[in-house]
């Protein structure tokens, strides 16, 4: 009944100013739209970053560094083991890139419950030749179906068909960089020549594109078969294992304890792009930042009208308190204004929001880094809609309750004696 | 003792800005249910601030209040709304309509207020209210759309829904012409006289005055003279 009351004179109040409620809830309104448009966008292209390198990054990756002993004999020595030795210009030994022993590495990575798949690489350093010039480059040999599947590799040959470069005996799939410069196209013949000088006569059966160019100029694909022959190896040689497991955040535990296991190098995506994860953090934290100082923006206003009301409505709380309304019941009436001007505002906000975001998604975005992507990238995470919400609601109530305070004060005896 | 409606005992109070100033001086009187009792003397004197010591709206004086033998001294600022809202009629020199709302709902929002009956009889109280007061003709008006006369009358009848024990007029004919003040006068007296309706009345209209039942006069914050007419 009393809340009754107290809803009925605030929707009077709120009614009889209603211009200034509609700027206030406006206000809101807008703060919220832009709020959960902007974290939208920006978490949707932080995501769309983030998966050009996850997408394609294994989580670990298993490989065999060429670097000089870290046990010297002298260091093994009984005879000196308590003295300090220093020994300069240390070489590496002649030491082969190819994980050993491979088979039996995969078939443990086969059988470990937290690796979602893996797959077996071969980089080889290869030039080019074109006419009289050779053009350095990198061709990996890949393991195309595994490739496929743990790294999308599908989606980064733009031209021709991805399996070709495992039904095709000697075939292989240009940097779209590469293939720009020898002036290659489908069905053409390039001729390789590795560092050894081998030389080597490859079928182009597409075109790939990462979306950093520097890659696309030097890097090209062949299957791992493919990749052997060219090198001159046994069909058990691979350089590279790399590993997706199910859960990204046990890459650096699961890196340390395979290195150790396999007495190989591994290296985590964590410590591999440790640059990304702090450039997305700073762009979420840039655009939170915003967001909120928005929604602060939006909370003054609403103290700014409410202030003004209540200097308004002076003779209205004198009044109201003389016949009997409370300071508690004039606070509370008050509020009221405020949260039903956040409500409203709010939840226009959301659903504006959502429509911008809905909007954005629609323009389109072709560039040539991200072939797959047609139209700009909107993450519609609830957790947003969440955050606008609570934080409208908080922000409205706060720049309520200090108004409302002063009105619950105000001395009706002062007032009505004033006139 | 039981008919004493209100008591005021031994109350002073003091203004401490700019400088300290008695304006109320030990003031001791009472009501009994039904009177019609007016307050006069000069500006100044201190007539108003008693009103609103004994309405509870100030708590800042010394000595104690007695209101149905219940005393506001020590009670909390709620407690003394909800005795303002129930027990207590007020009517201004200003009328203090809201404009937000219509005549009947003015009038309806103490009672509302208050919850002791439902809408529906609270709404139904009101217009009866505001046919004693003979403008019923004006209840879905809005305040603003009233003569001044009309504003005053609406005002008391808001000052009657609770069917306060005591209603307490401040200059309530102050703002008013002869011939609204002769209409104002005559609906609290027909209060007093036939709804037994207990009224204190603040004024400075010796005319008035004169023709309500009894006469307080203050001067120098005191009760200089407190006076009955027999009729």
């Amino acid at each position: 009944m009393n809340f009754k009351l107290i809803i009925d004179v605030s929707v009077s109040l709120l009614l009889a100013r209603w211009k200034q409620t509609l700027v206030a809830a406006i206000g809101v309104t807008f703060s919220i739209t832009m709020f959960i448009a902007l974290l939208g966008f920006m978490s949707g292209l932080n995501d769309l970053l983030d998966g050009l390198v996850v997408n394609r990054t294994p989580h670990v990756r298993l490989y065999n560094e060429i670097e000089p002993t870290k046990d010297q004999p002298i260091s093994l020595s009984r005879k000196y083991s308590k003295d300090y030795n220093f020994i300069s210009s240390v070489k590496p030994k002649n030491e082969r890139l190819e994980i050993y022993n491979n088979g039996a590495i995969m078939n443990a990575l086969k059988k470990d419950d937290r690796v979602l798949g893996f797959a077996p690489k071969i980089t080889a350093q290869v030039f080019y030749n074109v006419g009289a010039i050779d053009l350095t480059g990198v061709i990996n040999g890949v393991d195309v179906e595994a490739e496929n599947k743990l790294f999308f590799f599908k989606d980064y040959v733009t031209t021709g068909n991805y399996i070709d470069l495992k039904n095709i005996p000697n075939s292989i799939i240009l940097g779209k960089g590469a293939a720009q410069k020898m002036m290659a196209n489908l069905g053409d013949v390039i001729q390789v020549t590795t560092t050894k000088g081998e030389r080597m006569q490859l079928k182009v059966v597409g075109y790939f594109e990462s979306g950093l160019q520097d890659i696309d100029k030097v890097q090209s694909y062949a299957s791992i078969g493919t990749a052997q022959k060219l090198l001159g190896e046994s069909n058990s040689y691979i350089t590279d294992i790399q590993i997706k497991l199910k859960d990204i955040l046990m890459a650096p535990s699961v890196a340390k304890e395979y290195a150790h296991l396999f007495d190989l190098e591994a290296v985590d995506i964590q410590t591999a792009n440790s640059q990304f994860e702090t450039g997305s953090s700073v762009r979420t934290l840039i655009s939170y930042a915003v967001g909120i100082t928005l929604l602060i923006v939006a909370g003054f206003g609403i103290y700014n009208i409410l202030n003004m009301m209540i200097y308004e409505k002076m003779d209205s709380i004198a009044i109201l308190k003389a016949t009997g309304f409370s300071g508690a019941d004039v606070n509370r009436i008050f509020i009221t204004i405020a949260l039903t001007i956040g409500v409203f505002g709010g939840l226009l906000g959301l659903i504006f929001g959502f429509g911008l975001s809905a909007l954005i998604d629609q323009i389109p975005f072709n560039t040539a880094a991200l072939p797959t992507i047609k139209t700009y990238p909107i993450n519609y995470n609830p957790k947003f809609y969440m955050i606008g919400s609570i934080f409208s609601i908080v922000t409205t109530y706060l720049a309520g309750y200090f108004p409302s305070r002063k009105a619950s004060k105000i001395d009706p005896v002062i007032i009505i004696r004033g006139k | 003792m039981n008919n004493k409606i209100l008591e005021s005992i031994q109350v002073s109070k003091f203004f401490h800005d700019p400088v300290d100033i008695q304006v109320l001086k030990d003031i001791n009187f009472s009501l009994e249910k039904g009177e019609f009792v007016s307050v006069i003397g000069k500006s100044g004197c201190g007539k108003s601030t008693l009103l609103y010591i004994l309405s509870t709206m100030d708590t800042d004086y010394t000595g104690n209040v007695l209101i149905d033998g219940i005393a506001m001294r020590g009670k909390k600022e709620a407690d003394l709304a909800k005795i303002r809202n129930q027990k207590i009629g007020f009517v201004f020199q200003f009328h203090y309509l809201l404009n937000e709302f219509s005549v009947l709902k003015n009038v309806m929002l103490p009672g509302l207020k208050w919850g002791n009956y439902s809408e529906k009889e609270v709404e139904h109280r009101a217009y009866e209210k505001l046919k004693i007061l003979g403008i019923e003709n004006e209840a879905f008006k809005k305040p603003n759309q009233l003569s001044g006369g009309q504003k005053q009358r609406v005002a008391i009848a808001r000052a009657l829904i609770n069917d306060p024990l005591i209603i307490m007029g401040d200059e309530p004919t102050g703002n008013l012409d002869k011939k609204n003040s002769e209409i104002v006068f005559e609906i609290f007296k027909e209060l007093a006289e036939e709804f037994n309706q207990t009224l204190l009345i603040v004024t400075h209209d010796n005319e008035f005055a004169e023709r309500t039942h009894r006469i307080i006069e203050m001067q120098d914050g005191m009760i200089i003279k407190d006076q009955k007419i027999k009729k």
